[in-house]
């Protein structure tokens, strides 16, 4: 059994439940021990930056120094938006030593910036694509477009994952489970999930013109690695429908869910059921 | 005992700014063996040298240490200056205080007291120098071009009109380079190859050119006015004496849907080929990646529809070796492909096309004879989008230089499609419209007022495909960085324009420098821009950056003038910078002990054995003797010399350890 460290964050613990159960259950499938890093803080993701620079990096910081003192070489951490701060807070301080002195100064731990952060991509790349066959039950023969989003790909020079303009490691992913990963326009679009409370309108625009190039390839699913992406497509469609001025039944799943689903999780283990557009993939 | 006379350049404040000149004057003047020193504003200007060759006549002096700028600099000025007031030029030496002093460190006394090291140790130096003559070498006077595009072709007639001979090499089965592939040329819009093709027959028809096509130079040795090259001329598998160039096997061949390379993969053509009508030489090539014969050991239809059996199957290719005196590089560019840009689809839509591919579809002679129409399915676009700087000054995708000739092919790209689709619509996104040459901002102007060409400026951040329509997703800064979203039918990427892929491997085989880029570099950027590092070859058009047809014909006849200059000498003189076997009087003869390990590790094959005979005419020793023509003064032999009867001229062991003893004795 291999034992990693994993940080939640907020969203997995509130509005997407079913990416932590579904990366909980996988993780079981695989035998991998995912634990948890004890005390752990808020990112800051969507309001630290804009504060205060230093709250912005000792936010991530403290979690890191945490994971450290755990013990842990490997983190991982599926939110798209913690893994982005997490990962540019780890690369600011190595840059920066000074910086880093007084950011540990700030959380009153210990900071080295050793621990290795893995995206849940990359974790199914480095511990369980080699074992899929093995595992794979049904396959999951079904036509699916791969949404990155923005922020599991950029800044590219810092978080040096998958090309940022045309991505591949989640269609690969989703390859070695019998999927078909459309070609499409819009994988690294922006969802509008910075403006979701405040301009729904934009919201519903630009992750309106996201279901719809799916829908348009033959898409039967839209597979995303992030909650705000998910929740923006899912949660928000019945405003996406007036914009688009059509009903809509795509449903946006975890690749984790359809990962599950394919090597015999069941829907309640992978949380299928708290979505707001109904999966009945099988 | 030595007079040496120490002359500190202040180089304006180059050097005074953080060096104190006037104290290293001073001290330099209580060096041993100085009998004279001084500080002057500017030590190369006129003034600054009579000081120095009065200071010689005046104080008697032996040896001369100039402490200035780098000698790459001003050493010849100074030695002249010292010949001049009579004293070998080779006495002069130059101490580096800009370069390795003043410009790297701040103003203070341990720089003034780092520049009276330099002087020190050059001092010691100048007192061990020897006068030395110059070395003369006849010159070959033959010209190799490499390149036979615009530029190569300019110079080969040029250099051939004086009255010498040239040998032009080109790799491709015909010459005349990218500009063959033009439809019309900005700014006159007339047509690229009516001009060029009665300069292409003239290099054939030229009793001074002799033409190797399919050919590649496979090494260059020697040196400035002496170089011996050897050139690869691939198996073409005809035989270019009884070929007639009829066409019969062109025709008859049954491979015939090899994309051509000459149209830009838009066009197919035979696996034994011309690459265009208007090739020169009009003679076939066979391609044997795609020959059927070559792949399946049967077919021969050519040799059997051949009336003058010119197909030889079984050709090798062959190495020949030649003489020449001076070299001319004109290997021209290329343009990065459409497959390098992610953001564009990464060459996945067909209608997505190069600036290339556009002169092709432009073209009379092309595939569409002109017509403008879309690879995918042949129709003619109405909405047509060009995108100016595709992957020029972008730092994110490496290449931070501006190609130079893309705002003005895009403008005539436009031009072209409106004066042939006259419904349609010409969208040019660029950066800065950068038109600077003569006619060329009135051209560019006539493109937006005249034709219609709707200028947006902005970038495009993404292209793609959505019901058969190519969407191209851009910002117009002049509208507050607005999106703009434009269905085209067809899109134009005026890609970079980038060194040649083999640029790197033949700048090794030639000995000469290239930059980040691969592009070959000249000599000095301002002064020098036809010259290579490498004395006696020259540089003609975009093989050293990019560069439209008449700045590469301009400088492909500089390079030509250079040559002529060259040969319009009957010898050469070199600097006596050479390695010296020493010789001692009988019987001794020498220290060598006639290891010959020198012999093994020359690059130059400048060492030979000389036979020692006695009185009766019996061999009794065998020396090392260095050939003063051939030797480059690299060293190495000196280095591997075990018995140290090697020595470098001008820079011999005593010398230099006097020069770092100099130094090491303030530590």
């Amino acid at each position: 059994m291999i034992k990693l460290g994993f940080y939640p964050g907020c969203s997995l613990e509130g509005s997407s439940r079913e990416y932590s159960e579904s990366v909980m259950a996988i993780a079981k499938k695989f035998d991998i021990e995912l634990v948890q890093v004890p005390d752990w803080n808020c990112c800051g993701a969507s309001a630290a930056h804009n504060m205060s620079k230093e709250l912005a990096l000792s936010l991530p910081a403290r979690i890191i120094a945490l994971a450290e003192k755990a013990g842990f070489d490997e983190l991982v951490v599926p939110c798209a938006a913690c893994y982005n701060k997490i990962t540019v807070t780890k690369h600011e301080l190595f840059e920066d030593v000074t910086l880093k002195e007084r950011v540990k100064d700030i959380i009153s731990l210990d900071y080295t910036g050793n621990i290795k952060i893995l995206n849940v991509i990359q974790m199914i790349e480095k511990y369980i694509i080699k074992d899929i066959d093995f595992k794979l039950e049904n396959k999951f023969l079904h036509k699916v477009a791969c949404y990155y989003g923005c922020l599991l790909v950029r800044p590219t020079k810092i978080l040096q994952f998958d090309r940022p303009e045309d991505p591949q490691s989640m269609d690969n992913v989703m390859r070695a489970i019998g999927a078909e990963p459309i070609d499409w326009a819009f994988k690294t679009e922006c969802c509008g999930a910075g403006l979701t409370v405040s301009r729904p309108d934009v919201v519903n625009k630009l992750s309106g013109n996201i279901v719809e190039d799916a829908i348009s390839r033959g898409a039967e699913a839209i597979v995303v690695a992030c909650p705000m992406c998910q929740a923006n497509l899912d949660m928000r469609r019945p405003g996406i429908d007036k914009y688009l001025n059509k009903k809509t039944t795509i449903p946006v799943i975890y690749l984790t869910q359809a990962i599950g689903l394919a090597t015999g999780c069941t829907e309640k283990e992978l949380g299928l059921q708290r979505h707001f557009v109904p999966v009945n993939l099988s | 005992m030595s007079r040496i006379g120490v002359f500190i350049c202040h180089c304006g404040e180059n050097i005074s700014a953080t060096v104190d000149c006037e104290k290293v004057a001073k001290v330099s003047g209580f060096l041993p063996g100085v009998a004279f020193s001084v500080d002057y504003k500017y030590m190369c200007s006129d003034p600054g040298q009579n000081l120095i060759k009065d200071a010689i006549k005046e104080h008697k002096l032996t040896g001369v240490v100039v402490a200035a700028c780098s000698p790459r600099m001003h050493e010849p000025t100074f030695r002249r200056a010292t010949a001049e007031a009579g004293v070998n030029p080779f006495l002069c030496e130059m101490a580096n205080l800009r370069e390795h002093c003043s410009w790297v460190h701040e103003k203070g006394d341990a720089t003034t007291n780092k520049a009276i090291d330099i002087v020190r140790s050059l001092v010691a130096k100048v007192k061990r120098n020897q006068a030395l003559y110059p070395i003369k070498v006849p010159v070959t006077k033959t010209a190799l071009v490499i390149g036979g595009g615009v530029a190569g072709i300019q110079a080969a007639l040029d250099i051939a009109n004086t009255g010498h001979k040239v040998i032009m090499v080109e790799k491709e089965p015909s010459i005349g380079g990218h500009m063959s592939q033009l439809s019309e040329t900005f700014p006159t819009l007339d047509c690229s190859q009516c001009i060029l093709t009665p300069r292409m027959v003239e290099v054939a028809q030229h009793q001074n050119i002799t033409l190797f096509t399919y050919a590649e130079v496979e090494s260059l040795e020697g040196f400035i006015g002496n170089f011996k090259v050897k050139i690869r001329k691939k198996a073409k598998s005809i035989d270019e004496k009884a070929c007639t160039g009829c066409g019969m096997c062109t025709t008859k061949c049954p491979q015939k849907k090899i994309k051509s390379e000459w149209e830009q993969g838009l066009g197919v053509r035979p696996a034994i080929y011309v690459p265009f009508p208007q090739a020169v030489p009009n003679k076939p090539v066979i391609d044997r990646i795609n020959c059927t014969y070559y792949k399946t050991g049967k077919c021969k239809i050519c040799e059997k529809v051949c009336p003058t059996k010119a197909i030889r199957f079984e050709q090798e290719d062959e190495v020949i070796e030649r003489e020449v005196g001076a070299v001319v590089v004109a290997t021209g560019y290329d343009i990065k492909r459409t497959d390098f840009f992610p953001e564009y689809g990464y060459d996945k839509h067909k209608d997505i096309i190069d600036g290339l591919q556009f002169e092709r579809l432009a073209s009379a002679s092309g595939p569409t004879k002109g017509e403008i129409r879309r690879p995918s399915d042949g129709e003619i676009p109405k909405n047509i989008v060009f995108v100016a700087c595709a992957g020029s000054r972008d730092v994110a995708k490496g290449i931070e230089y501006c190609s130079k000739i893309c705002c003005m092919y895009t403008a005539k790209h436009a031009m072209l499609y409106k004066h042939k689709v006259h419904d349609g619509n010409a969208y040019v996104f660029y950066m800065d419209i950068r038109a600077a040459g003569k006619g060329y901002e009135e051209f560019t102007r006539r493109a937006i007022e005249e034709d219609g060409a709707k200028y947006i400026r902005g970038r495009v951040s993404k292209i793609y495909e959505k019901n058969g329509k190519l969407i191209v997703v851009g910002a117009d800064t002049l509208m507050g960085a607005q999106q703009v979203e434009i269905e085209a039918d067809m899109v134009v990427l005026a890609t970079a324009s980038i060194a040649n892929k083999d640029s790197k491997d033949l700048a090794h085989k030639l000995h000469v420098s290239y930059d980040a880029h691969h592009f070959i570099s000249e000599a000095h950027p301002k002064l020098k821009p036809v010259e290579t590092n490498t004395a006696g070859i020259f540089l003609a058009g975009a093989c050293q950056a990019p560069k439209d047809i008449p700045e590469s014909v301009a400088q492909a006849s500089g390079a030509a003038v250079k040559v002529a200059c060259l040969f319009s000498n009957d010898e050469l003189t070199r600097e006596p910078i050479i390695a010296v076997v020493n010789r001692l009087a009988p019987p001794a003869y020498s220290t060598c002990t006639g290891c010959f390990l020198c012999e093994k590790v020359c690059p130059y094959q400048a060492i030979t054995r000389e036979e020692i005979k006695n009185r009766e005419g019996n061999v009794i020793r065998n020396l090392a003797v260095v050939n003063p023509g051939l030797c480059q003064g690299c060293g190495t032999c000196v280095a591997l010399c075990k018995s140290k009867s090697i020595d470098l001229q001008g820079y011999s062991n005593d010398q230099v350890y006097a020069e770092v003893a100099a130094v090491l004795d303030t530590i």
